[in-house]
């Protein structure tokens, strides 16, 4: 697969391209425009100028719930629960895209709780869930669309260790199953440790694309993250 | 050319107090995120108010405008405290409660009025209700022109006291954003009490501006309502320059489409516009001049 | 798929029967008026309680499906029977037009909209005398003199809208319906067109809500652009008896607009007479200055029912059950 865009003056002719099956990662301390790609390539905006391919396809003009049923899911950067829905429910409506009855769209949806660690919540509402639960609720949420390709939002923001490592956990499970990832953070350690490349961006801008330990050492980068973290 | 003239200069007159109205309005939107629904009524209120006390009192309507607009701002300030502020803590499934809300006050003003004096059609005539001079064959009516004066008055007092004093500004920053407003100190349940009562104040002083050349009876305040809103969407929510735009652009189609289509369609011009722009500029004026 | 409950059955049975044991014309009035609105309130329901989307202009519907109906008797000559068939039809076909104007909007300027539509309809079937007759109206010879036969109509449209909502609910509409409820923007990236689906819910509102207005031409046999395009009598009362009854529950609108309609009557007839009666039995001259401004103040009390409801319960009788119930001391408390 393989992505070309740029334009909006937060995202200044970024270009890059995604390999099936990798975790591919994309850094950048806060504002820099990361949220946005995200936003562009969910035509949640449109771009101003540039283009969107997915597996040979040109996805651009697309709308977002095309996108989705096309094969890219994602996630939000701060959490969209359907709040007075059941955990359950949530996944079933997303399930839905792929089922059509409901027997289906359920049997499905159990299965993506149970791949992420969620079961136990299923008749918990949404919006009673701990920050950590929801993170993965909305995982799950995007995986029950059975995307091909799944755009992760600052998963790891505001979790504590133990939840982050099992959050790592997961998002390699995916991996596994054969989903390409993009993820989006501004916490290193995560992204370091899962990223097969990152491509890192400030201010809109591409500084630097590479294996996570290329960009780690690269000077752009560390000067960007300057009074930031920096677990390298 | 003369009744294009004469139309015109009806509308403008008519479309300075519209902008009270309108700027009222506004300044509830952009503070409070609230459509009132209720606003034509308060106007109704003040109405009735003027006439009680010109009737009663002998006090000239410029004179009361003493009167109403406290007295307005006052009920405003009630409404917002003990109705509107408590919803915000409320829990339900669906987030127009605020605008239902004004929806009922609306409807509980309104027959409180009608209660108190019947739907019969009141009005108040003065010396100058009627009066009129010329300009180069152009009759401007004196009540009119006094209340535009006033109003263009009351205007500019709004814009001094939004950016000068501190509860203006106070204002300006929690209809901006809420959370750092509040951060900041002020306290945004209080403002939003001022600003129901200043929306109120201001409405209220178009209504007694108007009452000398209007007729008066309980349901007028529902087409004010609707004028009010075409007002404020056509200006852009939460822009008091784009109230004056809006409330003049709406004055000036009135006249104009009474004049030339028909009396009939005063009411449909205005809601013609407003979908219109609902269509065509969703931002309203303020997105063409980003003021 | 429907999974039948013995209360509904019971309260059903009661419903099919209330007519051969009610025989007073006044209370099978009553009880059509009953339906027709939970007709309405259903229809509301659906795209305001279940989509989340709140609409001021329901009006427009039941005054199209109303005009519908008046105007095949009127104006072509057929029975007005026609009209109950496709009354539903015209408000749907009235329906795409409203949902495009008004879908770009989201929140309260989508309520302000449907408001102004509302009143464009409203001046429109005033104006345009030439198909409506303008103040006028519409007066048709009503084919039944007995109210049985309307009776059984306005039950068999209630029950159908009550199983529409009971089948929509539990099945991918629903669940669409309500995500975009929650969260639009979630919705979309899940997959679902919200705005093709948010058209889907405003269809079933309106042919439910122009059905009940072609039976209203029907049973009534007199309408006009004030009555049929009010906007506080249909659309507003649409929205309380939803919001009385309960959103987003599904015998919410049947809750509410049985109570609304009572309470409408109640203050009507000032307490059924029984305020005529007290003042007769007590010779207060006051009590006939009470009876005579309770039975002219309906509206008032709307508008108190609506501030107090909000305040108080606002998820309504049905929604706010337990809340009720507590209050009342009749629930279990919650430790």
């Amino acid at each position: 697969m393989s992505k070309n865009f740029g334009g909006l003056r937060a995202v200044d002719n970024v270009s890059f391209e995604v390999q099936s099956g990798e975790i591919f990662g994309l850094i950048g301390p806060n504002g820099s425009g990361k949220t946005t790609i995200f936003n562009l390539i969910n035509h949640y905006y449109p771009v101003s100028s540039g283009r969107i391919f997915f597996g040979g396809k040109d996805i651009t003009r697309r709308k977002t719930h095309q996108i989705c049923s096309l094969g890219i899911g994602r996630t939000f950067q701060v959490v969209k629960p359907l709040k007075r829905m059941t955990v359950l429910d949530n996944v079933i409506a997303s399930a839905f895209l792929r089922h059509r009855s409901v027997s289906l769209a359920r049997g499905a949806a159990e299965e993506v709780l149970d791949f992420c660690g969620l079961t136990s919540y299923r008749t918990y509402l949404a919006r009673s869930l701990p920050i950590a639960s929801r993170k993965r609720l909305e995982i799950a949420r995007a995986l029950a669309t059975q995307p091909k390709l799944l755009l992760l939002d600052e998963t790891a923001a505001g979790l504590n260790p133990s939840e982050l490592d099992e959050a790592i956990g997961l998002i390699k499970q995916i991996r596994e199953s054969g989903i390409t990832v993009i993820i989006v953070e501004h916490i290193m350690k995560v992204i370091m440790t899962i990223s097969d490349r990152i491509h890192a961006i400030n201010h809109g801008q591409t500084i630097a694309e590479g294996s996570p330990g290329e960009v780690a050492r690269d000077k752009k980068v560390i000067e960007a993250y300057l009074g930031e973290e920096s677990h390298a | 050319m003369e009744v294009f003239w004469q139309t015109l200069v009806a509308g403008v007159l008519k479309g300075g107090l519209y902008a009270l109205i309108g700027i009222g309005m506004t300044l509830i939107m952009g503070v409070m995120g609230i459509i009132n629904l209720a606003h034509g009524q308060l106007m109704m209120v003040a109405m009735y108010l003027t006439y009680v006390c010109f009737h009663y009192l002998g006090l000239d309507p410029y004179l009361v405008l003493i009167i109403s607009m406290p007295g307005l701002f006052l009920l405003g300030v009630v409404i917002q405290k003990y109705l509107l502020n408590p919803l915000l803590k409320v829990e339900s499934l669906l987030p127009e409660n605020q605008v239902l809300m004004t929806v009922g006050i609306g409807m509980v003003l309104t027959e409180v009025m009608r209660f108190i004096f019947t739907s019969n059609y009141l009005s108040v005539k003065t010396g100058y209700s009627d009066a009129t001079f010329f300009i180069g064959g152009v009759s401007f009516s004196v009540a009119l022109c006094i209340a535009f004066f006033f109003a263009a008055l009351l205007t500019a007092a709004m814009f001094w006291f939004l950016i000068k004093t501190d509860l203006g500004r106070s204002i300006r920053a929690v209809a901006q954003d809420v959370e750092a407003a509040s951060l900041m100190g002020v306290n945004a349940e209080r403002i939003r009490t001022m600003t129901l009562g200043l929306g109120a104040a201001l409405v209220a002083a178009a209504g007694t501006l108007l009452l000398p050349v209007y007729y008066l009876f309980p349901d007028i305040g529902g087409p004010f309502t609707r004028k009010a809103f075409v007002i404020t969407i056509l200006g852009g929510l939460g822009s008091t320059v784009g109230a004056i735009f809006g409330g003049i652009t709406l004055g000036l189609a009135e006249a104009f489409g009474a004049t030339y289509i028909g009396m009939d369609f005063e009411d449909m011009v205005g809601l013609v516009i407003f979908i219109l722009v609902l269509l065509f500029l969703p931002g309203g004026f303020k997105r063409l001049t980003k003021v | 798929m429907i999974k039948p409950r013995l209360n509904h059955l019971i309260v059903l049975l009661l419903l099919i029967l209330f007519p051969l044991v009610v025989k007073d014309a006044y209370y099978r009035h009553l009880m059509i008026l009953v339906l027709m609105w939970v007709t309405i309130g259903s229809g509301w329901n659906i795209i305001a309680g279940y989509t989340g989307q709140v609409s001021f202009g329901d009006a427009c519907f039941f005054g199209v499906g109303a005009y519908t109906a008046g105007l095949f008797a009127h104006k072509l000559g057929l029975s007005a029977w026609w009209g109950l068939a496709l009354g539903g039809f015209t408000a749907l076909a009235i329906a795409f037009p409203f949902g495009w104007i008004c879908f770009r909007l989201r929140g309260a300027y989508f309520a302000l909209a449907t408001l102004a539509l509302n009143e464009v309809f409203r001046h429109m079937a005033t104006i345009w005398e030439s198909l409506t007759e303008g103040m006028v109206g519409i007066l048709i010879l009503q084919t039944f003199v007995s109210k049985v036969p309307y009776y059984y109509i306005a039950l068999a449209l209630a029950v159908a809208s009550l199983l529409t909502i009971e089948l929509v609910v539990h099945s991918r509409l629903g669940y669409y319906f309500v995500s975009i409820r929650e969260d639009q923007d979630a919705a979309e990236s899940i997959g679902i067109n919200t705005h093709y689906y948010k058209m889907v819910s405003l269809s079933f509102a309106a042919f439910l809500t122009g059905m009940a207005g072609s039976l209203y031409m029907n049973y009534m046999g007199f309408i006009d652009p004030e009555v049929v395009f009010s906007l506080h009598d249909i659309s507003i009362m649409a929205i309380l008896v939803g919001i009385v009854g309960g959103v987003g529950t599904i015998y919410g609108p049947a809750v509410g607009a049985f109570v609304m309609v009572a309470v409408q009557e109640v203050f009507r007839t000032a307490g059924f007479g029984a305020l005529r009666a007290l003042t007769r039995a007590s010779g207060w001259s006051f009590m006939e200055l009470v009876t005579k401004y309770v039975s002219e103040s309906h509206v008032f009390t709307f508008g108190v029912l609506v501030v107090v409801v909000i305040l108080v319960m606002p998820n309504g009788l049905v929604g706010d059950w337990p809340k009720i119930k507590r209050a009342f001391g009749l629930g279990r408390s919650r430790g």
